[in-house]
């Protein structure tokens, strides 16, 4: 009886939106008489920071610094249509639909300031701090501010814009079952050391490192932040998480949180992070998005490590000392 | 059934209601009084995230009573700022990025300033059994565990 080390690794391919459905995001933009612009959309930020990240997609477009973007999420009821914030979609989908707004409410703001300034609205770029000038003469320039009011109090304009991305839906070919689910593929490789207990069955992880290419960091220091925190519900969802642990039987399912099992401040791994970035084709300013990707390939790689450890393979998760002590009996036994 | 007259200090001011017996202590400061900073995660004391501060000891308020808080001193994370200055411990929060959802923070912040009013400059070990009673679906706690270390160097610093 003997703690064992093992090493595993596990690589992954994984596509940022499905369009399995053809799924739509849209997006209105518009400004506010002082020239904020308000961006609403019926995707969610339940924490991943869909918010900041679509601020900085319309502000970059526009030509406005990000707090001069509002983002006004969340009402499925009246805001435009979005078919949901999952399967990593979010930056990807919305993001598209922000940007192709973002340049019709551009355009007219353009035109007025074109108006405003008696140029060609072709002649005119944004400084990006609030400013509309012509080229090559910023001397003349008029404020957003000012162009703003202009629209909505002189000129009967509505400085906005409409956005929408899809991707058609995917049949599957009838003779093969090929089919694109999806435009966009992240990847990530994790390499996770283990400690095995074979007396106890008992698991420790002891180092994860992670490699990830995630198109473009949009916000570099949140891509991170969800890397870090993704990266232990990976073990997390390895090892201990479940509602079922003797599926398909209830009798001994968890009813609360006191009976759902997940890592605590003090079982954290030796976490590494490393970010690759290269542009995708079809996303908003080259992101992917990292999305549920982050929680995924540690997952085989502890399985992997698992079995480098004691030689047995688990295939049902989470690896619980349980599930690893039975196998070693049959593995015994054989 | 009879209400119940609780009169304590919040965040330095006084506070009086009536509630009904048994109103717990969450119930009463977020939807009677409307300091909606601590979260009401599981209202049965194993996620951390209603945690405050009563009389100096960290509590959790989904467990307590409002009306045994009668007379009771209670700091909560929306009294943290002073005069629109962020807390050390909030700014940490935010410098570390040790928030996504949120949810969890403010009950981090009250387990790490309790901590950090008796130990200021705490190990990591210590940082650990602190926030242990708080659970965090998002943040993996790394970033959680640097934020509070960072706000006790910044105390530190201050006081040196
Ligand atoms: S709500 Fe009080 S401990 Fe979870
Ligand atoms: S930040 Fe979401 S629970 Fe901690």
């Amino acid at each position: 009886m003997a703690i064992r080390r093992g090493r595993g690794v596990a690589a992954i391919n994984y596509p940022t939106g499905m369009n399995l459905g053809g799924d739509p995001t849209q997006a209105l933009v518009h400004s506010t008489p002082t020239g904020n612009f308000t961006v609403t959309l019926s995707s969610v930020d339940l924490g991943q920071g869909m918010k900041q990240i679509m601020a900085q997609i319309c502000a970059e477009t526009i030509g406005v610094p990000t707090d001069r973007v509002i983002i006004d999420t969340a009402d499925t009821d009246t805001g435009p249509h979005c078919m949901g914030t999952f399967a990593s979609r979010g930056t990807h989908r919305a993001g598209n639909a922000v940007i192709q707004a973002a340049k019709e409410a551009r355009q007219v703001m353009l035109e007025v300031a074109a108006e405003e300034l008696e140029v060609n609205a072709s002649d005119l770029e944004t400084d990006g701090e609030g400013n509309i000038q012509v080229k090559g003469a910023p001397q003349k320039s008029i404020s957003i501010f000012d162009v703003a009011l202009s629209a909505h109090f002189k000129r009967g304009r509505s400085i906005s814009g409409r956005g929408m991305f899809l991707i058609p839906r995917s049949y599957p070919e009838k003779e093969t079952g090929a089919m694109k689910p999806s435009t966009c593929y992240a990847h990530a490789c994790t390499v996770a050391e283990v400690e095995v207990d074979d007396e106890t069955g008992e698991v420790t992880v002891l180092t994860v490192k992670n490699i990830f290419e995630i198109g473009r960091a949009l916000n570099p220091k949140m891509v991170e932040q969800q890397l870090v925190g993704g990266s232990w519900m990976g073990i997390s969802h390895a090892l201990y998480e479940t509602t079922e642990p003797y599926y398909p039987n209830r009798d001994h399912g968890g009813t609360d949180f006191n009976q759902y099992l997940m890592p605590g401040p003090g079982d954290l791994a030796e976490t590494e992070i490393i970010v690759l970035e290269r542009p995708s084709a079809d996303g908003p300013f080259g992101a992917k998005g990292p999305g549920e990707m982050c929680a995924n390939p540690q997952i085989p790689a502890v399985a992997n490590a698992v079995f480098d450890a004691v030689g047995v393979r688990i295939d049902t998760l989470p690896i619980t000392p349980e599930r690893i002590l039975r196998a070693l009996k049959a593995q015994a036994a054989s | 059934m009879a209400k119940v007259p609780v009169q304590f200090t919040l965040n330095g001011s006084e506070k009086a209601e009536f509630v009904e017996s048994g109103t717990t202590l969450l119930h009463a400061l977020r939807d009677k009084i409307g300091d909606t900073s601590p979260k009401g995660g599981c209202h049965q004391g194993t996620c951390g995230a209603c945690s405050v501060i009563i009389d100096g000891e960290l509590r959790l308020s989904c467990l307590t009573l409002a009306e045994t808080c009668n007379g009771t001193d209670i700091k909560t994370t929306a009294g943290l700022a002073e005069g629109g200055v962020l807390h050390p411990l909030q700014r940490a929060f935010l410098d570390a990025f040790a928030t996504q959802c949120g949810f969890c923070t403010p009950g981090m912040i009250m387990a790490a300033k309790v901590l950090l009013d008796r130990t200021p400059n705490p190990s990591r070990e210590e940082v650990i059994e602190a926030l242990s009673g708080n659970i965090c679906r998002c943040t993996g706690y790394e970033p959680i565990i640097q934020a509070v270390l960072t706000a006790a160097r910044a105390n530190s610093q201050n006081a040196a």
